[in-house]
């Protein structure tokens, strides 16, 4: 037989190279990644771990600034340096590498020191989105953090050595849209019905329903009869704890069918008693963000997200609740009685969402933006999420390397914290910019170099205040290292960080907040906000 | 090798040589550092890397750079266009290419004397022989069945002395596993901790929808989908084949078809890329998780063929959604387990009279602790060897295909007697012990 002429959407080249992480963050969230500008300080094989799953999916482009050449020990544990690199520019080399990956990102190279390209020109790295820095010393990760901090751009400060891992993620601000929280809870409303909702629910009688038409009525409106039933018990009021919530259940549970059975859809309507109760409050988390300075006080620099929380804002205020999310989950239901309340849910969203953007378009107008500066997509996609929405303030490294006190004794007090680790990763910092070299990278120098950076942790540790003594093994283990870089132990972090770098893109997802600290000797990780 | 290529080799690998060649109160408790063990890991160890696809390839970049050089990688698939968001050694020219032979050829001319064998074949054509070769087994795998068939080839090379383990029969697996932004890594000694087998109700069963609900009452986009492939392909077969999901053209009317019925009944939200999902079954993925996923793996074997350190015991699981998450822990190793355990296995039947052999394929295929996929069944009825069912040739299941209405009793299988089992999920015949819980009566 002949084949039938294709009239599907004809997929894009580059819809079928993405298709499988376009599952995960969309087609909107690819289009922020492609307008992304990545800088990387150091091309160590931690730096270019991170280039390559950042460049892969598809950032638009990346530049590495890095002054060094290449040598023996670079090509031993950056795969992305060739063998004919010796001695060459090592941010050109990798750039050349890294480049072969994808050939819709663009990429170059400063063949310079990071210290000096800062020097020249102060304003070098605005424009970037996100900025990483791998093994940069103590006295330029400072400066550079302190400019990034005022400039709104995100940091990450990282290093590999030995089986250690380390990440720092300094962000100013960052608001997400989308959270994808792993488990999602149906947003019903049965608490508080809109009229057209509770018109269609209080339309059924589930005692007067026949035998055909009691298994056809989806659970959302069985849970509502009894919610009524309950209330009319109960002054009104709708079960808050547990044993209330049983009482409920089992008012459904003793509603079987002739036979004494009940159906699967009165299962479902008792498994969404406990989630599905009330969800028309808002949550403080959502509150703070409608309640935030800059929310109230909107101006011709207001970023998207803020102009559509302020037209939230006054949604909320007039409907009492944040949008509806408009989705139903799948319930045993006919085709009919299912569609018709989808339908009323769509309809309720979609109301809203016309009421936000008619809020967005004069807010714009207001604060002399262009009217086009956030489209339908947007706000659809931001009324969908509204109840979502999530903030984080960081803090600065430069504070954090600056303070003289550091609260993190409670943790020392447990011996097996990796805790010990930062702070042993601190002592290498400052022994590295002491005495110009890593503990222990001279096969001759280990034993004297775990004697000194014990005394360089002992001083910071009374610097921050705290009594606790570290381990020596642990000081000795850092000091094997002398600095070393594992290929693998890089791979793992450069995974880790090029998927914070993609959530700080594309707002989806929540980031690090702030320090992540992997332990490859024992496999365990911890974050710590610092 | 001449003074500056030794110099050279000494400088490249550096980094690995401060691990190996220092003593650190981590080590193993047989860790003694000396440049031998780099020296093994170069040129003694044998690892064999199983699957070249996402996994894959960031375990032979992994590996090559933690100074393996004589790996061995199996992979039966071919490169497509949806793989080079994340498998970094491919590149558009070489779609339709070997995936283990590309990836090969890539790590072979990047990392100088690095030596890795391609095998564009499946795991199943070869041999005890074959596998006993490698001291570490990694796997890379985005199935479940494969996973089973090489942990049950492990297993099956172990040999036992009065029943205590011959340890150098013994061969470490590491396996590695993801799916979004979550993945998993771990350490199999087979024999000795947890094998896949004893786990396998961590592998959630696949999603089904029950045929009345996409034939009477369908209400989600993916229910018209499996409709058009259950229902609408077998009976109008447009190519007169099986759907083939990597075919555009079958895509295309499957998509077209659900849309129709999609539209017929008001429901909303098909799209291509939804009828591609449920259709090939895909699962999204990410080039982070696996880079994440196959450095936990690869810092295993290191770990295993150094002593530098003391291996994970035994299982990893990993999640960057919210934040950057793992959590190590010790899977058990089960006391009864199919694969492992050397425990004769027995399967309790309620009523022979009333369970049919199909009733006995459902149970292998559903229950948890078995999962098989299309089982094969034979037994010995007075010494003679009789087949009861095997859907895998076609003229031994039209032959038995009788036999699937019959019950137990019918079959003459008797209350302990014992059936053998194979399915593709392992590479060895289960021996399975039928326990009638009822006596048998004779009707009559
Ligand atoms: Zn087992």
């Amino acid at each position: 037989m002949s084949s039938p002429a294709p009239k599907s959407p004809e997929q894009s080249e580059k819809s079928k190279k993405y298709d499988r992480q376009l599952r995960l963050w969309g087609d909107h969230g690819q289009r922020f990644l492609e307008n992304s500008k990545v800088c990387l300080i150091n091309a160590t094989a931690l730096g270019t771990e991170i280039l390559k799953s950042l460049v892969l999916p598809g950032i638009g482009s990346f530049t590495i600034i890095d002054g060094e050449k290449v040598t023996e020990e670079d090509i031993g544990s950056n795969f992305f340096l060739d063998n004919d690199s010796l001695g060459n520019s090592r941010a050109q080399a990798a750039t050349m590498c890294l480049l072969e990956l994808n050939p819709d990102v663009r990429g170059d190279y400063i063949d310079e020191f990071p210290e000096n390209v800062m020097k020249q020109n102060q304003d070098f790295l605005k424009g970037f989105s996100v900025v990483i820095a791998t093994a940069l010393p103590e006295k330029f990760l400072i400066p550079l953090s302190k400019q990034l901090w005022d400039a709104g751009i995100p940091l990450f400060s990282c290093k590999s050595i030995g089986l250690l891992g380390y990440a720092r993620l300094q962000v100013n601000e960052h608001t997400v849209i989308e959270v994808h929280p792993d488990n999602d809870n149906p947003d019903l409303r049965l608490d508080e019905p809109w009229p057209a909702l509770k018109e269609h629910l209080e339309s059924f009688d589930i005692s007067k329903l026949d035998k055909k038409e009691r298994s056809h009525v989806p659970a959302l409106i069985i849970l509502y009869y009894f919610m009524q039933k309950f209330r009319n018990l109960h002054d009104g009021a709708l079960p808050t704890n547990r044993a209330e919530k049983d009482q409920l259940r089992n008012m459904i549970r003793a509603c079987g069918n002739e036979e004494g059975l009940l159906e699967e859809n009165f299962e479902e309507a008792i498994h969404y008693v406990n989630t599905c109760l009330s969800h028309s409050k808002i949550s403080s988390q959502v509150q703070s963000i409608l309640d935030d300075p800059k929310c109230l006080n909107l101006n011709q620099d207001s970023a998207p997200f803020w102009v559509m929380v302020s037209a939230l804002r006054e949604l909320v205020q007039t409907e009492g609740s944040l949008p509806v999310k408009g989705s139903l989950p799948d319930m045993a239901a006919d085709t009919n009685s299912y569609i018709t309340l989808q339908q009323i849910y769509q309809k309720r969203f979609n109301e809203q969402v016309e009421t936000v953007q008619r809020r967005v378009s004069e807010i714009l107008r207001n604060v002399n933006q262009s009217p086009d500066a956030i489209t339908e997509d947007e706000i659809k996609l931001f009324c969908k999420h509204a109840n979502e929405l999530y903030i984080v303030r960081g803090t600065c490294i430069a504070d954090e390397y600056q303070s003289s006190t550091l609260d993190i004794s409670m943790y020392l007090d447990d011996p097996d914290s990796l805790m010990m680790y930062y702070v042993i990763l601190r002592g290498l910092d400052r022994f590295l910019s002491e005495f110009n070299a890593y503990p222990g990278q001279f096969d001759d120098q280990v034993e004297p170099d775990v004697v000194k950076l014990k005394s360089t942790i002992g001083k910071l540790l009374a610097e921050w205040g705290c009594g606790q003594v570290l381990r020596d093994e642990r000081v000795h283990e850092v000091c094997r290292y002398g600095g070393a870089e594992m290929h693998s132990i890089s791979a793992i972090l450069g995974g880790c960080v090029a998927h914070e770098v993609i959530k700080l893109i594309t707002h989806q997802y929540k980031p690090l907040n702030n320090t992540f600290i992997f332990d490859a000797i024992t496999s365990n990780s911890v974050t710590y906000r610092l | 090798m001449g003074e500056s290529a030794q110099d050279s080799y000494q400088k490249r690998w550096g980094h690995l040589r401060k691990v190996l060649e220092r003593q650190g109160p981590f080590g193993h408790p047989e860790f003694e550092p000396s440049p031998e063990i780099l020296e093994f890991v170069m040129n003694g160890c044998k690892i064999l890397v199983i699957g070249a696809g996402g996994l894959g390839c960031e375990l032979l970049k992994d590996l090559a750079l933690m100074g393996f050089k004589n790996i061995h990688v199996i992979d039966m698939d071919t490169i497509e266009l949806s793989n080079l968001n994340r498998q970094f050694l491919f590149r558009r020219k070489d779609i339709g290419m070997s995936k283990a032979e590309c990836a090969a050829a890539f790590i072979n001319s990047r990392v100088h004397g690095c030596q890795v064998t391609p095998h564009y074949k499946r795991i199943q054509d070869f041999d005890e022989s074959f596998y006993r070769q490698f001291h570490v087994i990694v796997c890379g795998l985005d199935s479940i069945v494969a996973r089973r068939w090489i942990n049950g080839m492990m297993i099956s090379m172990l040999q036992y002395d009065d029943g205590v383990l011959d340890q150098s029969s013994l061969i470490p697996i590491v396996d590695g596993g993801t799916e979004g932004f979550k993945g998993n890594a771990r350490v199999i000694m087979p024999g000795l901790t947890a094998c896949i087998e004893c786990t396998l109700d961590l592998y959630p069963p696949q999603i089904t929808y029950p045929l009345c609900t996409i034939a009477n009452t369908p209400r989600l986009p993916e229910h018209c989908i499996e409709y058009v492939k259950v229902v609408q392909w077998p009976k109008e077969n447009p190519w007169g084949s099986n759907i083939d999901g990597d075919d555009p053209q079958h895509i295309t009317w499957i998509y077209e078809k659900s849309a129709e019925r999609a539209l017929q009944f008001n429901i909303t939200g098909l799209s291509y890329r939804l009828v591609q999902g449920v259709v090939k079954n895909i699962i999204p993925a990410v080039a982070s998780t696996n880079a994440v996923i196959a450095a936990v793996c690869a810092t295993e074997v290191f770990k295993l063929a150094t002593s530098c350190c003391v291996p994970m015991n035994n299982y990893m699981v990993f999640n960057d959604v919210d934040g950057i998450y793992s959590y190590t822990y010790e899977a058990e190793k089960k006391s009864n387990c199919l694969a492992c355990s050397q425990v004769p296995q027995t399967l309790e039947i309620k009523d022979p009279s009333k369970m049919k052999l199909k009733d006995l394929i459902q149970v292998l295929c559903e229950s948890a602790s078995f999962q098989m996929r299309n089982p094969g069944l034979t037994t010995y009825i007075n010494g003679k060897n009789k087949t009861l069912y095997m859907s895998t040739i076609k003229s031994i299941e039209e032959r038995t295909r009788d036999n699937l209405n019959k019950t137990l009793t019918d079959l003459g299988l008797s209350d302990n007697c014992e059936i053998m089992v194979a399915d593709q999920t392992s590479p060895n015949t289960l021996i399975l012990k039928l326990k009638y819980l009822i006596e048998d009566v004779n009707m009559d």
